[in-house]
């Protein structure tokens, strides 16, 4: 497998990870498990509630600056990055 | 100083700052004019994209809409953020190093197709048009109530002023007018957000506060699903979609907003790939800001609404009551004849939106043509209507509710530029440069461009002084049919190098078909029919642009294994876009 393949299938697996939290967090907490996680609370709200309207936006946010993160370091190690 | 006054201060302040930005940021090439010569700082394209993204609806109606839906309206909260998480890991990065100027450009070119280029025309100028004519709706809302002027007026002032930076400036002149607009509208929502939630809570994040105990010790959220209760509304945190329903909609709502056209064509702007990723964060970011306050905006609203307006007396009835009932967005029928606001769950009137007949009953309120509904409700109050009277309602200095004016008009007027630019660009460059007149000149494209953009404004303009009745009805194709034409095509088009013309123009058609004829057999065809009994699978038409979606994924999927791959210098394109250097 050459360099750009390698690079290739890393930044897909990186991506996917971050795509199976997305799903989980959004799909998963705010809105299949919704009802059974209201019975818990975080502070004044019930937990399901809470993550449908706050915390997968928090989540989300966190998502994007990881994935930047992790791109900019794999451009650098298979030396694809735009610095000449 | 009035409220009225201070609002023509602000707004006049507002669009002189507009104006100048557009003069000192005038685009002089195409390159300027399509994608502001691919110079913005990424920090100041993620504030552009915000406030291109963040509409009327965002600024206006969502907290609105929230307000009465409670948990079900976290369909848009969801939504409409985590499609940045699918742009950003998906898309943006690749189609900034494909580097051209818009989205059919990248549909023409990877599917070697000019058939294929034109279905992406018509879907950008169909989507665009759709969203210009509901932002227009806003402006004639904040103009007609805050300064009494004719709607019309409101309307042809807020084309004048777009018409300036757009066709001076491309999209140079609305990329920095739009930072400036992000500014206002943000300021705008979290001042009163945040006097609010300090009056309600105590606390001064709206974010918190809504999750916070009030004075007498409750939890705002406990005692607003008691109160609900009592009245008969559905109780603020739990909702009445099924969750089949939700999560088509909220997936749909992501794959649309990751295909929007207007949003895409931003990330064309930032200098390098590397901008491209850490740009749709900080985009992100400052859309999170609005779109975490929004739920809390919508808890309070609704406290305050029962406080101030349940078992009022209509003739003490406060100065925004009537101004609002004046514009004939909110109305009151005393159906049980005590002279007093009963508000309760469901729909007071039939039909639901009120018909006035002109004249005025004994206490003063305007007569209706519309027969009681069964329930106790006695009010109507519009969605729109909550963001922007929610300050009055609860006495916040005047220099604030002149402030909202101004912000819902940024939304609003900053969405509406950078569609209208879409516009132009898919109509002089993909349309004209790259498939009727392949011969002009870049001096000739660049004055069809602003020729177009002229034009769109036009059109634009008339629709919202001529709104058509049906744009509530089809502001959800916009979303459904990005999700189901463009999504797959983009995706495809960058993960599978397999992925040909074939597949591509028959998994287009196959989700546009689809979607289309299901959206348009429950809103026009058969209307009466339109509720979960008659959906299938129960998937109301604003969430079945996913499965328009999936279909396009498999027939695309089968299409390419049947028929020969792409030409070798289209795989090669595709390796050179999935690497930055």
């Amino acid at each position: 497998m050459n360099n750009n393949e390698s690079y290739w299938k890393a930044n897909v697996t990186l991506m996917m990870s971050l795509l199976v939290i997305w799903f989980l967090v959004s799909f998963g907490c705010g809105i299949l498990f919704v009802e059974y996680l209201n019975q818990f609370r975080l502070f004044g709200f019930k937990l399901g509630f809470w993550f449908s309207q706050q915390g997968s936006i928090y989540v989300f946010v966190i998502l994007i600056f990881v994935y930047v993160w992790g791109m900019n370091k794999l451009d650098k190690r298979y030396g694809v990055d735009e610095d000449e | 100083m009035s409220a009225q006054l201070l609002t023509y201060l602000f707004i006049g302040l507002s669009f002189a700052l507009y104006i100048a930005i557009a003069i000192w940021s005038r685009s002089a090439t195409t390159t300027d004019f399509y994608v502001a010569g691919s110079h913005v700082h990424p920090l100041a394209n993620g504030a552009a994209t915000a406030a291109d993204w963040m509409s009327a609806a965002s600024f206006l109606s969502m907290a609105g809409i929230i307000a009465f839906e409670g948990a079900d309206g976290a369909r848009y909260l969801m939504g409409w953020t985590g499609g940045y998480v699918l742009l950003a890991l998906l898309l943006a990065p690749y189609l900034r190093k494909f580097g051209k100027f818009t989205v059919p450009d990248f549909v023409g070119d990877r599917y070697y197709s000019q058939a294929a280029r034109l279905v992406a025309v018509v879907c950008v100028i169909f989507i665009s048009f759709t969203y210009v004519a509901g932002q227009m709706r806003g402006v004639g809302i904040v103009f007609s109530r805050f300064l009494e002027v004719d709607i019309n007026t409101g309307v042809v002032i807020g084309m004048g002023i777009v018409f300036i930076y757009a066709v001076l400036g491309g999209m140079k002149g609305i990329t920095y007018t739009q930072v400036a607009q992000y500014c206002v509208l943000i300021f705008a929502y979290l001042v009163p957000a945040i006097f609010i939630s300090l009056q309600l809570t105590g606390n001064p994040l709206p974010m918190l506060g809504f999750g916070s105990t009030m004075s007498d010790g409750v939890y705002l959220l406990d005692k607003l699903d008691g109160l609900s209760a009592e009245l008969g509304m559905t109780a603020f945190t739990s909702g009445n979609k099924s969750s089949i329903d939700m999560f088509f909609i909220t997936a749909a709502l992501m794959a649309g907003t990751a295909g929007l056209p207007h949003v895409i064509v931003r990330f064309f702007t930032v200098p390098k790939v590397r901008d491209a990723r850490i740009s749709a964060g900080y985009a992100l970011i400052f859309i999170a800001l609005l779109y975490t306050t929004a739920p809390a905006v919508a808890a309070f609203a609704r406290n305050n609404i029962i406080d101030n307006v349940d078992g009022m007396v209509y003739e003490h009835a406060p100065e925004w009551f009537t101004k609002w009932e004046d514009s004939g967005l909110i109305a009151w029928l005393d159906k049980n004849h005590d002279a007093k606001v009963q508000y309760r769950g469901g729909d007071a009137l039939v039909p639901v939106k009120p018909v006035f007949d002109g004249t005025r009953q004994e206490a003063g309120q305007r007569t209706l043509d519309n027969s009681a509904s069964a329930n106790d409700n006695e009010l109507y109050i519009d969605r729109d209507i909550i963001v922007l009277a929610h300050p009055e309602i609860v006495n916040l200095p005047n220099w604030v509710i002149a402030l909202v004016a101004a912000g819902g008009l940024a939304a609003a007027l900053s969405t509406a530029a950078g569609l209208l630019l879409v516009m132009s660009t898919s109509i002089s460059h993909d349309l004209l440069k790259k498939c009727l007149m392949p011969s002009i000149s870049e001096r000739q494209e660049l004055m069809f461009a602003r020729v177009a953009a002229a034009l769109a404004v036009s059109v634009a303009g008339l629709l919202g002084i001529y709104p058509p009745g049906f744009v509530a009805q089809v502001v959800a194709f916009a979303f459904g049919l990005a999700a189901a034409s463009f999504f797959p095509v983009l995706l495809l088009g960058i993960f599978s190098k397999r992925m040909n013309k074939e597949a591509a123009i028959g998994g287009m058609v196959t989700g546009l078909t689809f979607t289309f004829s299901y959206i348009v057999y429950f809103k026009f065809v058969s209307p009466g029919t339109n509720n979960a009994a008659h959906w299938l699978f129960g998937i109301s038409p604003e969430g079945i642009g996913t499965l328009g979606m999936l279909l396009n994924f498999v027939v695309s999927l089968i299409i390419m294994r049947i028929t020969p791959p792409p030409p070798e210098e289209i795989q090669e394109l595709v390796e050179q876009i999935r690497i930055p250097r």
